[in-house]
């Protein structure tokens, strides 16, 4: 069994374990191209049928590209998709690139998914987050309890043994279940290309520029590059000395915003 | 260059609180550029706003808690490349509460590296996290003498606490391959061979880890297979779960366990594709020529070899919760998918997990990090195998109000 194999099943084995476990589950699908993943992982899982809604949270404030990937595939794949949007946020003004990073995350994102679970019960969420993106994410586990304030307390996380995941104590409200925790960029990339996963063309260069990672338009910022193949970003991320999330502003604005976002829920 | 069909191999440091652990880490990911210039530059910028000199330790320690307590809090995992292969490393917290972390690192792990102090020698934690890692079945160890700078490079301390280590490793039946003299914080003997220690001229850190071998195949195994959970698409019923063992071909007869009955596979699925045969490791959908009930906590194995099937598990097992456990107290068992009412019936052999000196050898509770075999008795049949043997069922988890309270592991004679 090869890398990217063994990567697989035991995503498969943790989604699988998830669903089996919380009726009212939902993936978080941010169109980009580590959920993108998780969404095939999810097809695979339940043999092209996802038996459960696919969440997207909208700011209004997504790259068009975003949002013609979103319809098209939402549509390809069968995805039971719900749009999740803090509308009563944007419509006291709150706006995605005004004001600090931390404001508008936790409204328009945060809040907006808290809005959406509540809405619909959802008692677990499926993420697609990577140890290796940022510090603070290597501390996560595969199941991860949150508790009603959505807060995460990582410094008394229950234990986590070989592949028995399980997450239930008395006031968690729900549970964030990381099947792609043990994956690094280059491995997402080495799948996106053996898959041959449709991927969002902003990450493939154009003029000399791409996006890395995606977020919010006015907050996710292209880098140098003339990698315009799968191939291509692979090498390139082999070679770069600056990290993934270097063009997301919310990770450096503040030395600890991200910390901070995290603790209160943020994904 | 790495081979393609390699994994990452994954390791986990431990050792006493404050023996260099994350400095190791830290030394390691800096030696084989495995740390991105931003990242370092980031960090240093913190040590330099908190006031403090920039240490190897900080880039692991990647978060306020730490920095400021200067332990580090919980398992994370950390990748770094050699040039013969990838590595994943946890770094397993030395200090005394965060012990469950370490062992939800070490269960993990294919190998570990123990590091011990040169000054100060086996400690606590020492004793304690090479238990752990030979009660959960490690058997690749590397141990490290580190801060060798700081008895001025002396061979008499590297073979004064290579014999103490040599001695009580020897207990608890750990033979270590390389025992290292290094210098995290100096970069002594971890990427290149130190020119402060001519006394020793055996293998570097790198070198040492480059002989840890990869977990072995269990495909020639015998067939055993955890049902996860039965799904219906397109009419179809499917039976899912992980091969935990072995190879299965269509057209071959399995028994579900413990039920015991039986059928021929008909189709193995994947999406969109149906496979010939699939084998251990991998997860997949089987459906059957005959319409029997299956269930998930039933095994799949194949119908000429099966597994042992009881209503009394004993195992090593290891308590995780302030509240001790009693015994005749009911509790879960989960070992695979499989989830069954159980009660302590005896515990024998309750160790100080740190001591490793014999608290009670016939007791009627265990407490939080102790050690004992305690036989435990079923409401339904278990299915379950040696540890050695088929790892997958023979570990198993214990549950009490939906919370993970003990780790077991299953030795069959």
């Amino acid at each position: 069994m090869n890398h990217l194999d063994e990567l697989e099943n035991k995503s498969v084995y943790i989604i699988r374990e998830a669903y089996n476990q919380f009726k009212k589950i939902a993936v978080l699908w941010s169109i980009g191209k580590d959920s993108t993943t998780l969404i095939q992982l999810c097809r695979k899982s339940f043999f092209g049928h996802i038996p459960f809604p696919v969440i997207h949270i909208d700011t209004g404030a997504k790259f068009e590209e975003m949002y013609e990937f979103r319809d098209k595939y939402a549509k390809e794949w069968k995805l039971n998709l719900i749009i999740a949007m803090n509308k009563e946020a944007m419509a006291r003004g709150v706006k995605c690139g005004e004001g600090d990073g931390f404001t508008c995350c936790n409204e328009l994102k945060t809040n907006a998914l808290k809005q959406c679970m509540a809405k619909h019960d959802f008692k677990a969420l499926i993420l697609g987050i990577r140890r290796d993106e940022h510090g603070i994410r290597a501390k996560e586990r595969v199941f991860s309890p949150r508790d009603q304030k959505f807060n995460w307390d990582y410094k008394n996380q229950p234990p986590e043994l070989w592949n028995q995941y399980r997450s239930i104590s008395d006031d968690q409200t729900h549970v964030r279940i990381h099947p792609l925790l043990h994956w690094t960029e280059v491995d997402v990339w080495k799948y996106i290309k053996r898959e041959n996963l449709p991927i969002n063309k902003l990450y493939f260069a154009k003029n000399g520029l791409r996006y890395r990672s995606l977020g919010c338009k006015p907050n996710t910022k292209p880098i140098k590059s003339d990698a315009d193949t799968v191939d291509k970003i692979i090498e390139e991320i082999k070679k770069s000395k600056s990290s993934e999330r270097a063009g997301r502003s919310q990770d450096k604005e503040a030395a600890y915003v991200m910390q901070r976002l995290r603790k209160l829920g943020y994904m | 260059m790495r081979n393609q069909k390699e994994s990452k191999f994954k390791i986990v440091f431990v050792g006493h609180v404050d023996h260099g652990k994350s400095t190791l880490i830290g030394r390691l990911l800096c030696d084989t550029k495995s740390i991105t210039e931003e990242k370092i530059s980031e960090v240093k910028t913190i040590c330099k706003q908190q006031g403090k000199q920039f240490e190897y330790a900080y880039l692991m320690d990647h978060m306020i808690e730490e920095r400021d307590q200067n332990i580090t809090i919980d398992t994370a995992q950390i990748f770094f490349k050699t040039d013969a292969r990838e590595y994943v490393i946890i770094d397993a917290p030395g200090h005394v509460e965060f012990t469950k972390n370490m062992i939800t690192g070490a269960s993990q792990a294919e190998a570990a590296i123990l590091i011990v102090d040169a000054n100060e020698g086996i400690q606590e934690q020492t004793k304690r996290h090479a238990k752990f890692l030979s009660l959960l079945g490690l058997e690749q160890v590397i141990v490290v003498i580190n801060k060798m700078d700081k008895v001025k490079y002396k061979e008499e301390n590297y073979i004064k606490v290579k014999k103490e280590l040599l001695e009580f490793l020897k207990k608890i039946k750990i033979t270590p391959t390389f025992i290292i003299p290094i210098s995290a914080f100096k970069g002594d003997n971890i990427a290149k061979k130190s020119d402060n220690m001519d006394w020793y001229e055996d293998k570097t850190v790198l070198e040492a880890l480059e002989t840890f071998k990869e977990t072995k195949n269990l495909s020639n195994k015998p067939f055993r297979m955890p049902i996860q959970d039965l799904y219906k698409f397109d009419e179809i019923r499917i039976i899912a779960g992980q091969i935990a063992s072995g190879t299965i071909k269509k057209g071959d007869e399995v028994t579900f366990l413990p039920k015991g009955n039986k059928s021929s596979i008909k189709t193995i699925e994947k999406m969109n594709q149906q496979l010939e045969s699939a084998s251990a490791g991998e997860n997949i959908g089987i459906t059957l020529i005959d319409p029997i009930f299956v269930d998930r906590g039933d095994i799949a194995t194949q119908s000429d070899n099966k597994p042992k099937s009881t209503d009394e598990v004993v195992g090593n097992l290891f308590w995780m919760s302030k509240e001790p456990l009693s015994i005749k107290e009911n509790l879960t068992l989960q070992c695979a998918t499989q989830e069954i009412g159980v009660f302590a019936e005896s515990i024998t052999n309750r160790i100080n997990s740190s001591s490793l000196k014999i608290i009670e050898d016939k007791s009627n509770e265990l407490k939080e990090m102790e050690i004992a075999t305690v036989k435990l008795k079923a409401d339904n049949p278990v299915i379950i195998e040696d540890f050695n043997n088929i790892p997958e069922l023979g570990r198993f988890i214990l549950i009490r109000n939906g919370a993970v309270v003990a780790g077991g592991i299953i030795t069959l004679n």
